[in-house]
């Protein structure tokens, strides 16, 4: 045990004297934008992107279209949905490796509940909402069981993936139902202003997401916890309480991620959510809401999902063969992640 | 302010741990408008007194009394309620968030509703707080842009919002407020203490006599857990302070000072020339063979620092450091360990030992090679080598294979000694409190093994609790302040200065 006249709360010492020290009388200029290394690593990730998008068009006129454009939005959506989602259990310094089966789960639940070949069932709307509510369910469970059994969310969430894809494959039950309900269908097929309305829910999500972790106490708890759980316990916040609750968030928006999945699927799949755990880190970190917690935010994380998704599509323009973009993906993760992390790595002291 | 019983008071609070009583029979109080000096050596209990105030540690026995009400303080956040707040001295700032959520946090009253954030409420709310210190600072800054003594001034209008939850004036305990402040910051500091006397008791905890000399109406002199002294500023100087601070302890065998090896004309075994880190400049001295070198200093005059640089857990930005007249490379505790230097950190939870591996293990962990056969690991060489240092130095454990984070503290740091002694070659051993949280009997057993280590020829870098301890074991001390070296004392046997001499020019 430390003696009891070392053991200070583990507050992070920061360095003295940094930033603007106000003249007297006087205020600093006041913005909200991110400042530091969370704004060195968005300027970097915002820079990528640009690049990126300068050296596909440079190469390819069939990038540069505006046809490429809105297929780069659309085939967007669904990762940015999720990423909101994970965003907000990232903030928390957590991590979520539940998405893939949670979206199975909630994938084949909105199947079955709207008109299909299946079930005599047609809740329309209702059936988009069941399974919201039950990617908020998984998520709750996710965040209750790492708080109160006190357990690593790796390891619940990983329980919980398997769980989720449990749930989907006896919903499946061996036969895939057809979704029948013409207007879900329509979120794929549409097209609003000349983008599918899919995309138009994914950025209503977005924009939820940005007003959650603005405007509510969820949301800037989750900056608070991420940043120093320690002192945010100290000060008052129920801490697990509120943990359990961006759990609860992100899986909702999995489960919305799951309803649009399968409105493009066209039926109920249960690894309608393949690929997409690691897609949502790897752009959530690209985009600066690292992994620490406290840094980044849903809008940093968007910059990541057009990072991923501008990099597929040109590489798919280039006539890059798929297993090698997904080689290609990793590497470009590995190495954003390193770069997001230099500024910080000595404080690192051991990397598990 | 006669006839009302005090702010706060306390009665013969203990608290006890494996090995130590921090607290043992501590009483005084508080009245309203005063400001209370709180003065004590590291180990005299501060520490544990203030986390008992605010609800962090359950004190075993006596009571804390508010406004005559006897209170069981359950976290920060009750102790608030009562009327308690405490400034933390590592911050309790959560760097990420605006100064406004800051002061806010946790009890965001009408800036909140349903759950939902009401940015101008909690700027104006956060402003009125500020407004109560007259504070410059931007409620809607993010708190990691601020500098140290601006977020020290943040922590203080975070702890009067808890005027607005109780009906009288809070309390506010200021641990060790001006340690990492600089000296104009300081005046403002004491400026603003001035200004809290108004609307709240303050209870001033620190190391430095003259200021606490200076801001406080009374001061508590604590010792070995409880208060040896009340004075009055006015009538005592920072000498009378001193006496009373460390005390006296009867007898020298405790430090087994017949046992100190002369060590004149023995070469010179470490010198450092220059060293700079984060928290030193220019720092050089040497030690010969044999000898014990102690390093004098408060919290922040960087000694700290030296020692994890020269072992290489700190970087180094500069300096030349020699082993045996040959350079020696900084910044790798591997290649420390391979020249043989040893460091017995600290931090023994957590920097010292791995709690679940056996004696054995953590034993030989540093030199793993004297035990194995190519990469093999001999079990038989293992358990001669780890019986015969259990032996040679008096280690209480059940059997070797005992996972250490069961043995008592002394017998522990007695493993992390021996991780060392095993080396034949071990030429430099630095010791960062080595008996922190020892019992008496446990550090007069690792006195004699520095005694012994240091009679075998090895030198000794020693940085300790209390200056006593450091005069009675060292040849020479080093007195750093402020991140340099002011001077060094000779402390040879039979001739040990008085504390006070080296303590006035620490501080």
């Amino acid at each position: 045990m430390t003696s009891p006249d070392t053991a200070q709360p583990r507050a992070a010492r920061p360095a003295p004297a940094t930033g603007p020290r106000p003249a007297a009388g006087g205020r600093p200029r006041q913005t909200w934008r991110p400042r530091g290394t969370d704004a060195v690593q968005t300027t970097a990730s915002l820079a990528a992107l640009v690049l990126m998008i300068l050296v596909f068009s440079v190469l390819d006129a069939q990038f540069r279209s505006l046809d490429n454009l809105v297929a780069v939005v659309d085939a967007a959506a669904v990762l940015a949905v999720v990423t909101v989602g994970l965003t907000f259990v990232l903030l928390l310094g957590a991590i979520d490796l539940s998405v893939e089966g949670v979206i199975g789960a909630c994938a084949l639940t909105v199947a079955l509940l709207v008109a299909n070949s299946r079930t005599g069932l047609d809740l329309g709307v209702l059936g988009v909402v069941v399974a919201v509510a039950l990617g908020a369910a998984f998520g709750l469970a996710s965040g209750l069981l790492s708080t109160r059994l006190r357990i690593p969310s790796f390891l619940t969430t990983l329980g919980v993936y398997a769980i989720g894809l449990g749930v989907a494959t006896i919903l499946f039950a061996g036969e895939r139902p057809i979704v029948e309900d013409a207007w879900l269908s329509g979120w794929a097929s549409s097209k609003f202003l000349g983008f599918a309305v899919a995309s138009w829910v994914a950025a209503g999500a977005v924009l939820a997401g940005w007003l959650t972790q603005r405007y509510t106490r969820v949301g800037r708890y989750a900056y608070a916890i991420g940043g120093a759980e320690d002192i945010a316990r100290l000060s008052g916040v129920p801490v697990a309480r509120y943990k359990a609750a961006a759990f609860a968030v992100a899986g909702a928006f999995y489960g919305l991620g799951a309803v649009m999945a399968t409105s493009q699927l066209g039926s109920g799949v249960v690894t309608a959510g393949s690929g997409l755990n690691f897609s949502a880190i790897a752009a959530a970190v690209i985009g600066g809401t690292l992994l620490v917690g406290g840094r980044g935010g849903v809008l940093q994380s968007m910059i990541g999902v057009f990072v991923l998704t501008v990099l597929q599509n040109g590489l798919i323009l280039a006539g890059v063969s798929p297993y090698a973009q997904q080689a290609v993906q990793g590497v470009i993760v590995v190495a954003a992640v390193a770069a997001a992390t230099w500024p910080v790595r000595h404080r690192l002291g051991v990397v598990k | 302010m006669t006839g009302s019983p005090p702010v706060l008071s306390v009665d013969g609070l203990t608290k006890r741990y494996p090995g130590v009583t921090a607290l043992d029979g501590m009483s005084f109080e508080v009245r309203a408008h005063e400001v209370v000096g709180l003065i004590g050596e590291n180990g005299a209990g501060k520490s544990t007194l203030l986390k008992s105030l605010v609800g962090l540690v359950t004190p075993d026995a006596g009571t804390i009394r508010v406004r005559g009400e006897a209170v069981r303080l359950r976290g920060v956040a009750h102790a608030g309620s009562v009327g308690i707040g405490m400034v933390f001295q590592e911050q309790s700032l959560v760097p990420n968030l605006t100064v406004a959520e800051n002061i806010l946090l946790g009890a965001e009253r009408s800036a909140v509703r349903g759950g939902v954030y009401r940015w101008r409420t909690m700027t104006a709310l956060a402003q009125e707080q500020l407004d109560k210190i007259g504070s410059t600072i931007d409620p809607r800054a993010r708190t990691d842009t601020l500098t140290f003594a601006q977020r020290q001034m943040v922590e203080v209008a975070k702890v009067l919002t808890i005027e607005e939850r109780i009906a009288s004036e809070p309390v506010v305990l200021l641990d060790e407020p001006t340690s990492v402040l600089e000296r104009d910051e300081i005046a403002t500091l004491f400026a603003q203490i001035e200004r809290l006397r108004k609307r709240a008791s303050v209870v001033f905890v620190s190391h430095r006599l003259d200021e606490v000399l200076e801001v406080s109406d009374r001061v508590y002199v604590l010792r070995n857990g409880r208060v040896v002294a009340e004075v009055d500023p006015a009538t005592v100087d920072a000498t009378d302070l001193h006496h009373l601070l460390i005390g006296r302890e009867s007898g020298g065998s405790h430090y087994h000072d017949e046992a100190q090896h002369d060590c004149d004309g023995a070469p010179v075994r470490l010198r450092v020339e220059k060293l700079s880190t984060g928290g030193c400049r220019d720092v050089s001295f040497d030690i010969r063979a044999g000898e014990v070198l102690g390093v004098a200093g408060v919290q922040g005059s960087g000694r700290e620092d030296v020692c994890r640089a020269l072992f290489g857990a700190i970087r180094a930005s500069g300096g030349r450091v020699t082993l045996d007249d040959r350079p020696f490379r900084l910044g790798s505790p591997r290649a420390a360990v391979r020249s043989g230097v040893g460091y017995v950190p600290s931090e023994r939870r957590t920097d010292g030992i791995v709690p679940p591996m056996s004696v054995a293990e953590n034993l030989s962990m540093a030199h793993v090679g004297e035990v194995c056969a190519g990469p093999v690991l001999q079990a038989r060489r293992e358990r001669g080598l780890v019986e015969q240092w259990v032996r040679r130095l008096g280690i209480k454990t059940p059997s070797p294979q005992t996972p250490i984070g069961t043995l008592s503290g002394g017998n522990q740091q007695k493993v992390v000694l021996a991780r060392w002694m095993i080396d034949d070659d071990l030429r430099l051993l630095i010791l960062d409190h080595p008996t922190r949280g020892l019992d008496v009997g446990a550090k007069s057993d690792v006195y004699a093994l520095i005694r012994d280590l240091a009679a075998a020829g090895c030198a000794v870098l020693l940085l300790s609790d209390t200056l006593e301890e450091t005069i009675a074991l060292s040849h020479r001390v080093v007195v750093m302040k402020d991140g340099e070296v002011v001077t060094t004392v000779e402390t040879p046997k039979g001739a040990k200065p008085d504390p006070v001499v080296i303590l006035e020019e620490m501080v």
